[in-house]
Parts: C-alpha cells; sequence; structure tokens
C-alpha cells in the first residue's frame, strides 16, 4: 500500500505522565481487579453472616485497639504519600528519595498492630467460618500492605541509584503512591466490616 | 544517546527509505538461538505460541473426548475404570475451557488486537510473556497429573463437599484449584494488556466509533475478566484454604456452607461463556464484512449488544442453581435476566443477517464457518432459553440435554467462529494460505460430525440419561443412541484432523499470501504478511471504520517515530488524539524467570502454606529484575 | 410446558433460517449499503428485536406461572426422609411413634394418589433426586434440607437416579419408586414395622450366625437381632426389594451372593469391604438374606 504522511509525531514527549502513562492504566486496571476482590470479600462476609444464628458464631468481637491504631495510621500515611506524589510530579529528586524513605517507614510501622490484630480477633480460621473469612480479609489485606512496602523499598533503592532523575521513575513513584491510597482506602470497609458490623 | 549507528537518523523523518526498515528491524526484532526465543516480548511470537498452545490442548481434550465416548458407546461396558472416567471428563472440561477456549480467544487477540488498531507492540509486552509462561505450567501441571493418575475428578466446577477435604482425596482436587490460579493469572495478565492496548494505543483517529468490532469485543471480554476471575480466585484459594490449613469456608457444621462455592464458581462461571463467547462475536463481525464486500450493517447495535451482554453475563448466574434448594420463585428472576439475553444475542444474528442480505457473499471458507455458526449458535441459544426455565431446568438439568446445549454453544457458537478465524487470519499470521478445498472438507465433515453427535444428545437428556456416568445399564432405551453419538464423534474428529494437517502442512507448503488475500478493511491488512517486527513501517491514521476500503490505494500515516528504540504512540481514550511518544521494553528473559518462580511457589503451596512465604522471595527477585532498568534508550524519557 | 418451548423456539429457528438462506441465495440488485436499503433493513431489524422481546416476555411469564404451580406444596409436612450417601438411598418412613418409624433403602414405596412430602438431606456430599417420570430433580445438600413432592396417579415401579455428580460410584446410585393402591402400601408399610423374620431354612439359620459373627453386623441393621449398624442399608427386609446395590442388580439368591463375594469388582470403590468367606459360608448368608422378606 501506498503511504501518504498526514501527520508529524516527532514533536510528542518522549514519556507521557499522567493518564497519558500506559502504567497508570496499568495500575487502575490491577486496582479494579484487588477492589473487586476485596468487594466479593465482603460480600461473603455477610453472606456467611446471614446464614448463621449468632454473629461472630462463637467468639467476642474482636478487640477495637489494634485495628484501630492501624487505621488511624493509615489514614496519617495518606499525607506524606500525597506529598511523594506532588514532589514526584515535579521531580524534585532529593525530597522524593526522602519521602520514600518515609514511606517505607509509614508502610512498615502499620504491620506492627496488625500483629496484634490477628489475637484481637479472638478466633482462630480453623475454628469456624467466622474466623476463617476474617483471617482471609486481613491476610490479604496484609499481603497488599507488604507488596507495596517492598514496592516502595525497591523503588527507594533505585531513586538512590544513578537511574533515578528519569521522568519514567517519577511516574513509578506516583504510580506506586496511587497503589498505596488504594490500600489505604481499600481497608476503610474492611475496618468497618470487621470490627464494627459484630457490634451492631 | 546510545546508539552507535550513524545512518539513518534515529528520528524516522525520511519515510519510505530501505535504511530505516532495515534499522527498525533491528530494533524490533527477536533474534534467533535459544536464549532470544525464550526473552522476546512480541506480541506476535507470543501470540502463536499462545494460539499453537491452545490448540494443543485442544488436541489433547478431543482425545479425552473420544475415550468417554468410546467407553459410553455400549451399556456396561469396562474400557475404562470409573476412576478413570471420572479423571477423565473432569479434565476434558477443566482444559477444555480453562486451558483452550479462554486462552486462545485471549491468545487471538493478543496477535490481532495491536495490529488492528496500529500499534507496534501490546501493552506490557513482558507481562504478555509472562502470562505465556504461566498459562503454559497450569496446563502442563493438570496433563501430568492426568498422566500420573492422579488427575482432578470432581467434574469442571469442583462441587463441594465432594471436592472438600473430608472426600476428596489426595492431591488431585489441589491440582485441578491450583490449575486454576495459574490461568486466572494468565488470563488477567491478558485483559489488563488489551484494556490498556485499547485504551491508550490506538492509532491517531481510530475514534471510539472506528474501533474494529473485534477490538470491541476483546475489550468487553477483557473487562468481564477482569470483574469475574476474582471470584474464581476466591474460590479456588478459599478450597486449598479449606484442604491444607483446615479453614471452614465450606463444612456446614462450622458455619460454611457448601451453597456458597456453588454462588462464587457460577457468579464466575457464567460471565466465563461469555468470555468465551463474545471474541467469537467479534471474529463474525471482522469476517462477514470481508466476505460479504460491505461494512457490518448495525456497528452501534452490534457495540451495545456485546455490552449489554457483559454487563447482563453477571445477574444470571443462580440458573445453574435451580435445583439447589434456593427459594423458586426467587429464581424465576434469574429465568427473566437469563431470556433477556436472547435480546442482545438475536440483535447480532438479526445485524448479521442483514449484512448478509445486503452484501455480496463469497463462499470462501470462513464464511461457510460463519453459516455453520449461525445455524448451530441459533439452536444451542433456543436450547439455552429452555433450561433457563425453572421447570424445565428441573428435569433436564445434570443431563444430556445440558451437554448438548453447551457443546451447542461452546463448539457452534465459539469454536466454528474460532476455525473459520483462523482459515481467514492464518495468511497473516504465517505469510501463507490454508487449502479451500481441504477447509470445505474440514468445514463438512465438523458440521455433519457435530449435529450427528450432539443433537441426539438432546434426546438422551429428555429420556433421562445423566450426565457424568461411567456406564448406563443395558435396559434402559439408551444404548442406540449412545452408540450413533460415539460413531458420529469419529465424522467429527475427522474434520479436525483434516483441519489440524491443513494449519501444519500450509504453514510450510502453502501459497504465499501477499498483505490482504482477502481485500479486508482493518489495519491488520495493511502491513505484510506475516507482519514485520515492528508491525507497521508507519503507524497508520485512522479516518474511518474502514480504513482500507476508504481511500482506495493510499494509506495516511504518521511520521516521527524514533527508529533506535521501540516506540509507539500513546493516545487518548476517547478521540485517539496523540498523547506521548512512548517507549516498549526490549526482549527480556526475566518474564520466564518470574514465571518459573511463581509456579514453583504456587505448586509448592499444594503441599505445605509456607511456601507462600518462601517462595515469595524469588518472585520478589525476579520482579524487581524484570523492572530495574536496563539502560537502553528505551528508558530515556 | 417443553412442547410450549420446543413449539416457540422451533418456530423462531424456523424463521432465522429462512432468512437466512433468503439471505444466502437471493439475486442481487445493484451495489451493497445504499441508503434506503440501510434504512429499510433498519426497520426489518429493529421489528425482529421487538419481536424477540414480546416472544421471550411471553415465555418468561409461562414459566414464571408454571414455577408457581410446582411451589405451592411445599409447606406440607414431610412423610418421608430421604438420605442420600456415597452411593445408595436411605429413606425413613416418619411416624409420631418413633416405634413406628421404619428404614429402608433404595426402594421407596409411596400411595397412588396423594401428595408424599420428602425431606431431603445429606451427609457426606451433594446428591440428587430425580425420578424423571414423577417430578423433576432436587438436590440433597449437606447441611442444608430440601423437600420434594412426590405424587403417582397411576400405581407403578418408577426408576429413579443421582443426578448431581457424587464421586466414584455417581454412575450407579438408582433408586426405584413403587408407586401402590393405598391399602397395599398400607399393608406394606405395617410390613416393613415389623422386625425381621426368624429362618427356617437350616442353612438361612446358620446364615444369620454368620452374619451376627463377622463385620457384616457392624455396618448393617437387621431389627429383631444383635445387629445394629448404621453405615450400610437396613437389612431388616432386604428380601423383599427388587434391587439390590442401589439398581445394580436384581435381587436374586445368586446375585446377593455374588455381591458379598466381591463387592469391589461389581461396584468398584463401594464402601462395603470384601468380607472373605467359604463359599459355603457364603451360601448360608445369601439364602438368610432372601429369607429377610
Ligand atoms: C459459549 C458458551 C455459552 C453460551 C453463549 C451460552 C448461552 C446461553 N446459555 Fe448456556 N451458554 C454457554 C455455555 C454454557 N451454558 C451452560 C449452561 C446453561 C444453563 C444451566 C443449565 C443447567 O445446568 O441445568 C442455562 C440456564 C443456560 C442458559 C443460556 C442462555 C439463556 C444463553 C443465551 O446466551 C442464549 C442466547 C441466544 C439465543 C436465544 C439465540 C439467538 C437469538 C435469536 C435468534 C433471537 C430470537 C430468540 C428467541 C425469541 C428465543 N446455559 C453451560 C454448562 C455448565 C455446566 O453445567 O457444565 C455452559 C458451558
Ligand atoms: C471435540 C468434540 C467433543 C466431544 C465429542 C465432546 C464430548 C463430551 C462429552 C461426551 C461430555 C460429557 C461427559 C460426561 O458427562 O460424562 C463432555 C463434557 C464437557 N465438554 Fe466436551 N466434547 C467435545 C469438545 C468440547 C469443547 C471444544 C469444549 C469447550 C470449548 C467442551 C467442553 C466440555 C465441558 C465443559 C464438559 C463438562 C465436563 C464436566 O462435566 O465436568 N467439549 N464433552
Ligand atoms: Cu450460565
Amino acid at each position: 500500500m501506498k503511504e501518504r504522511i498526514a501527520l508529524d509525531l516527532s514533536k510528542l514527549p518522549l514519556h507521557g505522565m499522567g493518564s497519558a502513562s500506559l502504567t497508570f492504566w496499568g495500575t487502575a486496571a490491577f486496582m479494579l481487579i484487588e477492589g473487586m476482590g476485596f468487594a466479593l470479600t465482603i460480600a461473603i462476609y455477610f453472606y456467611l453472616m446471614s446464614l448463621a444464628p449468632r454473629w461472630p458464631i462463637e467468639a467476642p468481637p474482636p478487640d477495637l485497639l489494634p485495628g484501630t491504631v492501624l487505621t488511624l495510621l493509615l489514614l496519617v500515611s495518606i499525607v506524606p504519600n500525597m506529598l511523594v506524589s506532588r514532589w514526584a510530579q515535579r521531580k524534585e529528586l532529593r525530597k522524593v528519595r526522602l519521602g520514600l524513605i518515609a514511606m517505607a517507614f509509614m508502610g512498615a510501622i502499620p504491620l506492627i498492630p496488625r500483629v496484634f490484630e490477628f489475637p484481637a480477633l479472638h478466633i482462630s480460621w480453623d475454628d469456624d467460618a467466622y474466623g476463617s473469612i476474617v483471617w482471609t480479609i486481613l491476610g490479604l489485606h496484609t499481603i497488599h500492605i507488604v507488596t507495596d512496602l517492598i514496592d516502595t523499598i525497591v523503588l527507594a533503592c533505585l531513586m538512590f541509584s544513578k537511574h533515578a532523575d528519569n521522568t519514567r521513575r517519577y511516574g513509578d513513584v506516583e504510580d506506586n503512591a496511587l497503589y498505596w491510597n488504594f490500600v489505604v482506602l481499600a481497608w476503610l470497609p474492611l475496618y468497618g466490616c470487621i470490627y464494627w458490623v459484630p457490634r451492631l | 544517546m546510545t546508539c552507535q549507528d550513524k545512518t539513518p537518523s534515529p528520528a524516522d523523518l525520511a519515510a519510505g527509505n530501505e535504511p530505516a526498515e532495515a534499522f527498525l528491524r533491528r530494533t524490533w526484532s527477536t533474534p534467533s538461538g535459544l536464549l532470544a526465543a525464550l526473552s522476546t516480548v512480541d506480541h506476535k511470537v507470543v501470540g502463536r505460541r499462545y494460539i499453537a498452545t491452545a490448540f494443543m490442548f485442544l488436541l489433547l481434550g478431543g482425545v479425552l473426548a473420544l475415550a468417554m465416548r468410546l467407553q459410553l458407546a455400549f451399556p456396561e461396558a469396562r474400557f475404562i475404570s470409573a476412576d478413570r472416567y471420572n479423571q477423565i471428563f473432569t479434565v476434558h472440561g477443566s482444559n477444555m475451557m480453562f486451558l483452550f477456549a479462554v486462552p486462545v480467544m485471549e491468545a487471538m487477540a493478543v496477535y490481532l488486537v495491536p495490529l488492528m488498531v496500529g500499534t507496534r507492540n501490546i501493552a506490557f509486552p513482558r507481562l504478555n510473556a509472562f502470562s505465556y509462561w504461566i498459562f503454559l505450567a497450569g496446563g502442563l501441571l493438570l496433563w501430568i497429573s492426568l498422566l500420573l493418575d492422579t488427575g482432578p475428578d470432581v467434574g469442571w466446577f469442583a462441587y463441594v463437599p465432594l471436592a472438600g477435604p473430608q472426600y476428596g482425596a489426595g492431591k488431585r482436587v489441589d491440582i485441578w484449584a491450583q490449575m486454576i490460579t495459574f490461568t486466572e493469572v494468565s488470563a488477567l495478565a491478558v485483559a489488563v494488556e488489551i484494556v490498556v492496548t485499547v485504551f491508550k494505543l490506538r492509532a491517531p483517529g481510530m475514534s471510539l466509533n472506528r474501533i474494529p468490532l473485534f477490538v470491541w469485543s476483546m475489550l468487553v471480554t477483557a473487562f468481564l475478566v477482569i470483574l469475574a476471575m476474582p471470584a474464581i480466585m476466591f474460590s479456588s484459594s478459599s478450597l486449598i484454604l479449606d484442604r491444607l490449613v483446615g479453614t471452614q469456608f465450606y463444612n456446614p457444621s462450622e458455619g460454611g456452607d457448601a451453597l456458597l462455592w456453588q454462588h462464587l464458581f457460577w457468579f464466575f462461571g457464567h460471565p466465563e461463556v461469555y468470555i468465551i463467547f463474545l471474541p467469537a462475536v467479534g471474529m463474525v463481525s471482522a469476517m462477514i464484512s470481508t466476505f460479504t464486500r460491505r461494512p457490518v450493517f448495525g456497528y452501534l447495535p452490534l457495540v451495545l449488544a456485546m455490552i449489554a451482554t457483559g454487563v447482563l453475563a453477571f445477574g444470571l448466574w443462580v440458573h445453574h442453581m435451580f435445583v439447589a434448594g434456593l427459594p423458586r420463585l426467587g429464581s424465576s428472576f434469574f429465568t427473566a435476566s437469563s431470556m433477556a439475553i436472547a435480546i442482545p444475542a438475536g440483535t447480532q444474528i438479526f445485524c448479521w443477517l442483514a449484512t448478509l442480505w445486503d452484501g455480496r457473499p463469497i463462499f470462501k471458507t470462513p464464511l461457510l464457518f460463519i453459516i455453520g455458526f449461525l445455524i448451530t449458535f441459533v439452536i444451542g441459544g433456543m436450547t439455552g432459553v429452555m433450561v433457563a426455565s425453572v421447570p424445565l431446568d428441573t428435569q433436564v438439568h445434570d443431563t444430556y440435554f445440558v451437554v448438548a446445549h453447551f457443546h451447542y454453544v461452546l463448539i457452534g457458537g465459539s469454536v466454528f467462529p474460532l476455525i473459520g478465524a483462523i482459515y481467514y487470519w492464518f495468511p497473516k499470521m504465517t505469510g501463507r494460505m490454508m487449502s479451500e478445498r481441504l477447509g470445505r472438507w474440514a468445514f463438512g465433515l465438523i458440521f455433519t460430525g457435530f449435529h450427528l453427535t450432539f443433537f441426539p444428545m438432546h434426546i438422551l437428556g429428555l429420556q433421562g440419561m445423566p450426565r457424568r456416568v461411567y456406564t448406563y445399564p443395558p435396559e434402559l432405551p439408551w444404548a442406540g443412541l449412545n452408540l450413533f453419538v460415539s460413531l458420529s464423534a469419529i465424522i467429527l474428529a475427522a474434520g479436525f484432523l483434516i483441519f489440524f494437517t491443513d494449519a501444519v502442512r500450509s504453514f510450510k507448503f502453502g501459497p504465499a499470501a501477499g498483505p490482504n488475500p482477502w481485500n479486508a478493511s482493518t489495519l491488520e491488512w495493511a502491513t505484510s504478511s506475516p507482519p514485520p517486527p515492528y508491525n507497521f513501517r508507519h503507524i497508520p491514521v485512522v479516518q474511518s471504520a474502514e480504513p482500507l476500503w476508504a481511500d482506495g490505494e493510499t494509506l495516511p500515516v504518521a511520521t516521527g517515530l524514533r527508529l533506535d528504540r521501540r516506540e509507539v504512540i500513546v493516545s487518548s481514550v476517547t478521540g485517539a488524539e496523540p498523547e506521548a511518544r512512548e517507549s516498549m521494553p526490549a526482549n527480556s528473559i526475566w518474564p520466564l524467570l518470574a514465571a518459573i518462580a511463581t509456579s514453583v511457589m504456587l505448586i509448592g503451596s499444594i503441599f505445605t502454606p509456607w511456601a507462600v512465604i518462601w517462595g515469595a522471595i524469588p518472585i520478589a527477585i525476579t520482579l524487581t529484575g524484570w523492572f530495574w532498568p536496563k539502560q537502553t534508550p528505551e528508558d530515556e524519557s | 410446558m417443553i412442547s410450549l418451548f420446543v413449539a416457540v423456539c422451533g418456530v423462531v429457528f424456523v424463521l432465522v433460517m429462512v432468512v437466512m438462506t433468503w439471505a444466502l441465495v437471493r439475486r442481487r440488485n445493484p451495489a451493497p449499503g445504499r441508503p434506503q436499503t440501510e434504512r429499510s433493513m433498519g426497520r426489518a431489524v429493529s421489528a425482529a428485536i421487538v419481536g424477540t422481546v414480546l416472544v421471550i416476555t411471553f415465555l418468561t411469564v409461562s414459566s414464571f406461572y408454571a414455577t408457581r404451580s410446582i411451589d405451592w406444596r411445599e409447606a406440607d409436612p414431610a412423610t418421608v426422609v430421604v438420605r442420600g450417601q456415597q452411593w445408595w438411598w436411605q429413606f425413613t418412613y416418619l411416624n409420631a411413634d418413633p416405634a413406628k418409624t421404619v428404614q429402608t433403602a433404595n426402594e421407596l414405596h409411596i400411595p397412588v394418589g396423594t401428595d408424599v412430602r420428602l425431606r431431603l438431606e445429606a451427609t457426606d456430599v451433594i446428591h440428587s433426586f430425580w425420578v424423571p417420570n414423577l417430578t423433576g430433580k432436587q438436590d440433597l445438600v449437606p447441611g442444608r434440607e430440601n423437600g420434594l413432592t412426590l405424587h403417582a396417579s397411576k400405581p407403578g415401579v418408577y426408576r429413579g437416579q443421582c443426578a448431581e455428580f457424587c464421586g466414584l460410584q455417581h454412575s450407579h446410585m438408582a433408586l426405584l419408586v413403587v408407586a401402590e393402591e393405598p391399602d397395599d402400601y398400607a399393608r406394606w408399610l405395617e410390613a416393613q414395622r415389623n422386625a425381621a423374620v426368624e429362618p427356617a431354612d437350616r442353612d438361612a439359620v446358620a446364615g444369620k450366625l454368620v452374619f451376627m459373627s463377622k463385620p457384616c453386623a457392624a455396618c448393617h441393621t437387621i431389627r429383631g437381632t444383635a445387629a445394629g449398624g448404621t453405615s450400610g442399608p437396613d437389612l431388616t427386609h432386604v428380601g423383599s426389594r427388587s434391587m439390590i446395590g442401589a439398581g445394580l442388580l436384581e435381587n436374586t439368591r445368586g446375585s446377593i451372593a455374588a455381591w458379598i463375594a466381591d463387592p469391589q469388582t461389581l461396584k468398584p470403590g463401594n464402601n462395603m469391604p470384601l468380607v472373605p468367606l467359604t463359599s459355603e459360608e457364603l451360601q448360608q448368608l445369601s439364602a438368610y438374606m432372601s429369607e429377610l422378606r
């Protein structure tokens, strides 16, 4: 086929940011998958609850303290997270580096109350279906915290390497921040479900 | 800039010259050698592998089908033991659904969608390579377990408690559940790639109303995958948890519930059948326009019908559970929603009929398969409407009537268009034509063999023959038809054999095809057959829904992409206006390594929960290796 | 119902096929894609869609009414508990007086002309109770209680079969429903309530001893004797049933002997183990079983 030149694209940027970035859309799609997963666990929680004569089946409602502490920690972490994202947008390398280190801590610290959340459920995963679903919800969310934590650490290392000062890397930082927001926001309904629904 | 070559300039401003093409080829190609073959991220190479592997699984699943028909040919036959038979029908069903039908459709998309939207590679090409390896590992897991006589034996939907810790002995069910995980991971990966490719990598000017219908169908399918697969992920994982660490999800004596499994499975399982069917809708729409020499009638209704099918698909799952003991009248809601599916399905059929009516049909093999599809799918759809009625379903549920229904829609509705599609796109993929003569034979045998095999199953079902029985007593009036069915299956198998032979033979010896042998209208036909590693010398600029029919002999194109790195155009979601030049990753061995690490973890976790912990370490390492910048021109920004 | 659906769907199918054939073979006028053709095709397609909506609505509504008619009896109290097991059926005839409840296996007797309410339960995996010539199927789900109403208007023997795949011997999980005149049914039920008859024949007397001394009694109940096992079918009146092994074999002395001699070959994987016996013991046992009428 003969070609007729209709468009010259040599002036376009070499990398798209924001909604012009492929990884942004990829991250969004994965968030949709996982959001669907979280929504399902909540649906299953309510389904099992609707079948049970009592709820929780054979346990007191979970203690509030560790879960609430974790929730507050997660909510607080949104602030530095947004800052890192903004710095990445402005390509301020030094701030991004510090911010990522801070975010690594902000990701690691919630794991401490998380460790105490499991005993605070007062039930083991193999006692009954209630135990199974709450352990699964907590476990699933913990996996999300841990994966994002590892991702943040690797990214922090990357930002201290010679590859750092690159629009792509700043985009990665932004996507990482986006994903952390998702991990935090997804927790809120799970928190309500685990800790408050049994108290209704 | 790391480019050592002096000529030509890295930015492609000098259109049409030979050196530029050589340069592009060097940038995009997959070098020869084993390591390179394992590292390639070219969507065409991966897609071809994917297609070939999926067809391998079709062949193997067909062998199992013949084995079942051998055993059922005579009452109280003893060719195959009960235990073997149960493994065989389970692996046949699981293989056909999870290793053939879903992957083959995605594989076609992996190959075709980037070409059809006019770009140079699929979004996230390394994820694409990873997805293939994971799919392969899951398939090997299932088939090796069958060969070792530890194949799953609980049916393709593995109802608990039969599949639970108490009654599903050994590791058979765990293997099934983990095979599911493998195929889900690979399907989800492809779905994400498709969504992003269609959203962001369309050629300039390919606005929403110019997207080829096959691409639309794959977009809807990808969303179905994204929204449906988490349910099966949860169910297969929780089943393994119940079996391995003693959770109680499905144990009624500890607050669990056997029907929870059915709800979860079918909440996935029903969309699954449209995940298999919608791509076929896209293929039919693509081919019918070529073989009637006019655009498909009713582009917008067809797109809306596909979207409506996708949305409705999530509201029907209870029609698989009409006799499970849910309130009968509540079930009537699901009767209504299931029947409602006939409206978008009918819309599609009517639009195709209109296209045939107004166009000038060219009776090549793909069109024959489309005609076969129309006949067969309408019958299968009608029986679907029948089983959607509660009072009818309480009789025919779990009988051969249902087996007949779903083979009509699966084979007639999806495999017929798929084979037509292979005849249609084979020249593009290989550069060679398949044989028109053998194609007619294949169609004739497959079509007659199919109906002779599966139509009598309706009658068997109405005569009360349950499915999933390894034998039946001679007193019952089923023997004659069963023998007839088994003999007819040989005709069907012969048809498939001809098709496979033709494909293998034509791959080597078929006549050369040329870029556009069918004189079709979509962008994949604008480039040579098979396409060069970079797909298009210049990215096309789209000005109508039928770009190759619009402007006779010339194709408007865009220039300005660099030649020294893998560059594509990112465009806006609705209008497809160019937003950026984006680079695509180069070949990499890391996806394979990551897939191996993931497989070790997944298979290990069949045996011990700790595998999830120690298995995560190699995964983290390989993923880091995958994402760590390699200092190639691709990393510039 | 079925004929209504087949008729409607058949007509629609034929219409679609006629249009398709016509579309394929008709003679062509000049060029495809003329605006007036597009418009008239648009009208035709819209009309067909409207037609589909109407037909679908009609089918849905008639299905809904038919559903109501199979639904209304569900409130009645149950007379028989059906319990599905891998791979046989246990029937318990309920009675306000517990001494009058009786248990039997694989052969369900019902009176003609009345609704018989079944309570469906499962202990191990999901099964499905289905007697095609009497009514549609209904699953037996562990942890749940389902119900089904049987109604036979003519006396006769109706074959049924488990319809939900339940493991290795799903294929051999049949049952018989014997529908009798109410008097015959009452007589049958009365007879079932009796304890087992004492064997008379010399072989059978010896067979009873064998039964009690071998592992048989650990799994089977014979009311009126020491045998009280519950994991296998109740054998109190096994001789009165017409099949053994859940529809596997005609009930004759020979087939009982064959079954006891090697249950694992006749129905591989079933839960009755092979009990080693001399051929004499086998003779005696089968004599005893046949006398348990
Ligand atoms: C490609 C796969 C595919 C497709 C497309 C469909 C399509 C449909 N299916 Fe089927 N199915 C599929 C695959 C399966 N189905 C199953 C089982 C199944 C069951 C459960 C049966 C049971 O277990 O007892 C029901 C109720 C349906 C209903 C339907 C309906 C209403 C449609 C509709 O989408 C059909 C719509 C199409 C029509 C109607 C024809 C075209 C319309 C025209 C021409 C308009 C005019 C029509 C009218 C006025 C009626 N399916 C199972 C079994 C799973 C298992 O148990 O193992 C499988 C695999
Ligand atoms: C090649 C010709 C084929 C033949 C002769 C065939 C035959 C059969 C038969 C006889 C059964 C019933 C087994 C039983 O109930 O005991 C069956 C089940 C099934 N088949 Fe096929 N089949 C063929 C192709 C396919 C294809 C292409 C698909 C999917 C795209 C498919 C999907 C299934 C599924 C999902 C089941 C249900 C398995 C289960 O009950 O768990 N089959 N097939
Ligand atoms: Cu369905």
